[in-house]
């Protein structure tokens, strides 16, 4: 018998509206990845505010979305929406099943992926090394404003094992909250490589939501059905590890084999190596059968032995950023434009001001593409320029965007500013620190606590 | 031999980033086209293409099954997403900027293009609400 897991949340952000879709379509777990890189560093700024902030605050919403469905007994949900504070998330699902008058469902937490504030401890133990450079930890620009290792599917397994409905993690590897009920339902072990593989891989093509089911499909993307009513997809695994990969009827979006292949790449090394916490698995193994009428067929993925260590992601603060920009249209927008980017740094210097790094845009020329985009002497009707920098501390990154106001009576004809942040509030910039960890160190710290909502 | 861009000889791309790293997936339409950016889009071909985006190393990894070359650029993405100056500081438009490469290929293939995008829904739509 299948199991059948809906993917509803790709991201911090992502809408909570997709959530009826899938329990009208029936799955079993409802699963909710929340967490991008980009997004613990945003929940970091939050916590610093508040203490009892630090999850995603529209957890609450999917779950008013969710929990009835929980009450009835249709499906569970697991979420990592807990962030860098599981525990004050979990606090947020039980407010909320009371707020809906629900009871009888059991939240489960899990904690331990919270290095912060021992990673000195564990720095005495074990050797981290940035992972991209190589550079040791003792060149690590601390203090740490988060540091959290990437769990994998045990903790949710164990919970599930123990009755709860709802799971609220920190910083588990995305695709491990997908593969955590497959291992509980179809009682897989630890060491079924190739099915944990498999379930992993299942778990990649859900963890973005829309992208799997016609969302950023490159190419013929303006022959998505109803690309405004884009459904989130749904998998529904055998107990060999094959898989089904669909979406709800009815509702608008594609599964194909070509946007279930644009998922599979997406985010990845090296797809023969997919590194988790819990396999090494072998996406170039596997067999994709597209079916038509959106059922694209998963078979065959190979897995090998999980690694000794988890990734953890440090992040460190690396500055203030200011932003500024200033539009020019035909004729010469795109010399107004770089010769306002000189000017604008001139007048930074001569007041006095320190900036550490520029970095200049030609919007509708090359802003994005760089130094892929071929040199042409085609005359652009409009070009905007976009100027950012940063500086060591606040104040001066707020005043550097001063100096671009002024240009407005000062520079080449007709520029219009006011659009962007200007001189408005700089923003921190933060470094993240990708490490590696050995499991040892911090496996005997992950905890799974339940409660029932009363 | 011709040169055609990798966009009108039909492949698809996906870019996600990882830290400072930028990881774009090619997609080829069909198996000869396969085999022919397998052969092409070298990982130094691509390092080259970016020029300075791109400050690391550039590996590229096959998958057969789904007929697409995956590359990992590293030091791509001005310190990483939340370091970054970049407007586009997650680099999700550099899969675009990789399709734009040209390569050189057989006479049968030389006339191949892009298809024009058809919005004419959009534009419909646009027009309901007054646009």
């Amino acid at each position: 018998m299948g199991v059948r897991i809906g993917g509803g949340q790709g991201f911090y952000g992502d809408t909570p509206r997709s959530v009826a879709g899938l329990l009208d379509a029936g799955v079993d777990y409802l699963c909710l990845e929340a967490l991008a890189e980009l997004t613990l560093a945003i929940l970091q700024k939050d916590r610093q505010r508040d203490e009892t902030r630090g999850y995603t605050r529209d957890l609450p919403a999917y779950l008013a979305a969710a929990l009835p469905a929980v009450a009835a007994g249709k499906t569970k949900v697991i979420t990592n929406a807990g962030g860098i504070n599981p525990t004050a998330a979990a606090r947020a699902a039980i407010d909320t099943a009371h707020r809906l008058g629900l009871s009888g469902i059991t939240v489960a937490t899990v904690l331990g992926d919270d290095l912060t504030g021992r990673l000195d401890a564990i720095a005495g133990q074990a050797e981290l090394r940035h992972l991209e450079s190589g550079a040791p930890f003792a060149d690590f620009p601390a203090p740490a404003l988060f540091a959290s290792a990437y769990l994998g599917a045990r903790p949710i397994v164990d919970a599930l094992a123990a009755g709860a409905d709802v799971v609220v993690t920190g910083r588990v590897a995305d695709a491990a909250l997908f593969l955590a009920p497959l291992v509980h339902e179809h009682g897989w072990s630890f060491d079924d490589w190739d099915r944990l593989a498999a379930g992993t891989l299942v778990g990649h093509l859900l963890e973005c939501s829309g992208q799997s089911a016609g969302g950023n499909l490159s190419r013929d993307w303006w022959t998505i059905p109803r690309p405004w009513d884009l459904p989130y997809p749904i998998a529904e695994v055998d107990g060999d590890g094959s898989a089904l990969i669909t979406k709800p009827p009815d509702s608008g979006g594609r599964v194909s084999f070509d946007t279930v292949r644009h998922q599979l790449l997406y985010e990845v090394h090296d797809p023969a190596a997919y590194l988790s916490p819990d396999v090494v698995a072998d996406f170039t193994s596997a067999h994709f059968v597209d079916e038509g009428d959106d059922r694209v067929r998963v078979t065959d993925v190979r897995g090998g032995p999980a690694t000794a260590t988890y990734k953890a992601l440090l992040c460190h603060h690396a500055g203030w950023a200011g932003e500024a920009r200033i539009a020019f249209s035909w004729p010469e927008a795109a010399e107004k434009a770089t010769a306002t980017a000189a000017i604008f740094a001139e007048r930074v210097r001569g007041a006095g001001l320190p900036v550490d790094e520029w970095h200049f845009e030609l919007w509708g020329v090359d802003a994005l593409g760089g130094p892929t985009v071929p040199a042409t002497t085609a005359e652009v009707p409009e070009v905007m320029l976009r100027a950012a920098w940063r500086c060591a501390d606040a104040r001066t990154a707020s005043l550097v965007g001063r100096e671009m106001i002024p240009l407005t009576l000062s520079g080449p004809p007709a520029g219009m500013t006011g659009m962007g942040r200007g001189a408005g509030a700089p923003s921190e910039l933060l470094g993240l620190w990708p490490t590696l960890v050995d499991k040892a160190l911090i496996d005997p710290h992950v905890t799974v606590t339940l409660e029932e909502v009363r | 031999m011709s040169r055609v861009r990798l966009y009108d000889l039909g492949c698809g791309y996906r870019a996600g980033d990882k830290g400072n790293i930028s990881d774009v997936a090619l997609f080829a339409p069909d198996p000869e086209v396969y085999e022919l950016v397998r052969a092409a889009v070298t990982a130094a071909r691509v390092k080259e293409h970016f020029g300075g985006f791109v400050t690391g190393a550039v590996e590229r990894y096959e998958a057969p099954n789904v007929l697409a070359l995956n590359f990992v650029l590293h030091d791509a993405l001005g310190g990483g997403g939340p370091r970054s100056l970049r407007a586009d500081n997650l680099g999700k438009t550099l899969g675009g900027a990789l399709v734009r490469l040209e390569i050189d290929v057989p006479a049968a293939l030389a006339d191949r293009r892009a298809p024009t995008p058809d919005v004419g829904w959009a534009v419909e739509i646009l027009s309901r609400i007054g646009r």
